[in-house]
């Protein structure tokens, strides 16, 4: 399964999902420049954290012009993998791919911290390796994380099950205190319609290697290959 | 062809909660200024532009704002739009 990871100047969180996709779980990997428009030869491409072209106007806001992001949606519509994690969630809803918009946290800080998320659904290739309802610890680091959407479209999420972390108390209970930047419905992380694009702040690669002490973010990784093997076999 | 002034103003939908709003609300309450309230922060843009008309100039700002400018999911936007004295060439 091939990964393209998208560089965008003041992306920042490239390298460690390459880390994460090409040396722990030994699949082909190739960073993408922000200018290419040709991703034919990828099945999954991750757009990461950082400060997409100095997230200037608002975040995400600029990088969804760029040659690499009209390849994106093209990918995406061919119903192929996409992943954006922080700044990469923030493009994404800029983009259009994915509803609402995230926006400054409540309490205005950036938060750098490791949080409890619930995980909602586990019968997508990306969270399959997830019991439905467990609890698991991800970082999260993010100014403006807090999601965002009107009442309609919150429900229409709710209905079709498109949202997959909530942040949540150590004992899964979806509650305001648990909830550190004021997400509406305690959304951090959610999927289009069609499951293949996932967009979510907190994030699994800073998770993933055990000598960080929490592998709980490799498992999205290796249920998108599980997923993508029993698809193609 | 004519030169004109934008002067565009983006502000959060009313439905948005303004964090930052909110804290300057307070430290100018602060200051002893009890009588404020409703403090929203918004961006402010100038620009200029060529057009054949102001309709034209107007339409074009509408879409300038509407694809990158101002984030319908969470902003509303407006513009003011003054003609330039000197025509450009």
């Amino acid at each position: 399964m091939k990964f393209g990871v998208i560089v965008f100047p003041g992306s920042n969180c490239d390298r460690d999902i390459a880390m994460v996709v090409r040396d722990l779980l030994q699949q082909p990997t190739r960073m993408v420049w922000h200018e290419e428009s040709d991703l034919s030869d990828l099945d999954v491409i991750v757009i990461p954290g950082g400060f997409s072209y100095g997230d200037y106007l608002r975040c995400g806001a600029i990088a969804r012009f760029s040659p690499v992001m009209q390849a994106t949606v093209k990918h995406a519509e061919q119903g192929k993998y996409v992943l954006g994690v922080c700044n990469g969630f923030q493009v994404l809803t800029e983009t259009g791919l994915l509803p609402g918009a995230l926006i400054r946290n409540r309490d205005l800080h950036f938060i750098c911290d490791r949080v409890p998320l619930k995980v909602e659904r586990a019968d997508l290739p990306w969270t399959q390796c997830y019991q439905p309802g467990q609890v698991i610890s991800l970082p999260i680091a993010h100014g403006e994380g807090c999601y965002y959407a009107d009442d309609r479209t919150l429900a229409e999420l709710e209905e079709h099950n498109q949202i997959l972390f909530r942040y949540c108390t150590t004992t899964g209970e979806i509650t305001e205190d648990s909830n550190p930047n004021g997400s509406l419905h305690n959304i951090a992380g959610l999927c289009n319609r069609r499951g293949n694009v996932v967009g979510m702040m907190p994030h699994p690669e800073r998770a993933s290697d055990s000598m960080l002490g929490n592998t709980e973010g490799l498992k999205l990784f290796e249920g998108l290959l599980q997923g993508a093997m029993a698809t193609v076999g | 062809m004519q030169t004109y002034q934008a002067r565009i103003y983006v502000t959060l939908r009313p439905s948005v909660l303004d964090p930052a709003g909110t804290a300057v609300e307070s430290g100018l309450r602060h200051l002893g200024y009890d009588n404020v309230a409703h403090v929203r922060i918004g961006k402010y843009v100038e620009l200029t532009l060529t057009a054949a008309s102001e309709a034209i100039a107007r339409e074009q700002l509408d879409r300038v704002c509407d694809q990158l400018l101002a984030n319908p999911v969470i902003e509303n936007y407006r513009f003011e739009l003054t003609e330039l004295a000197e025509a450009s060439a």
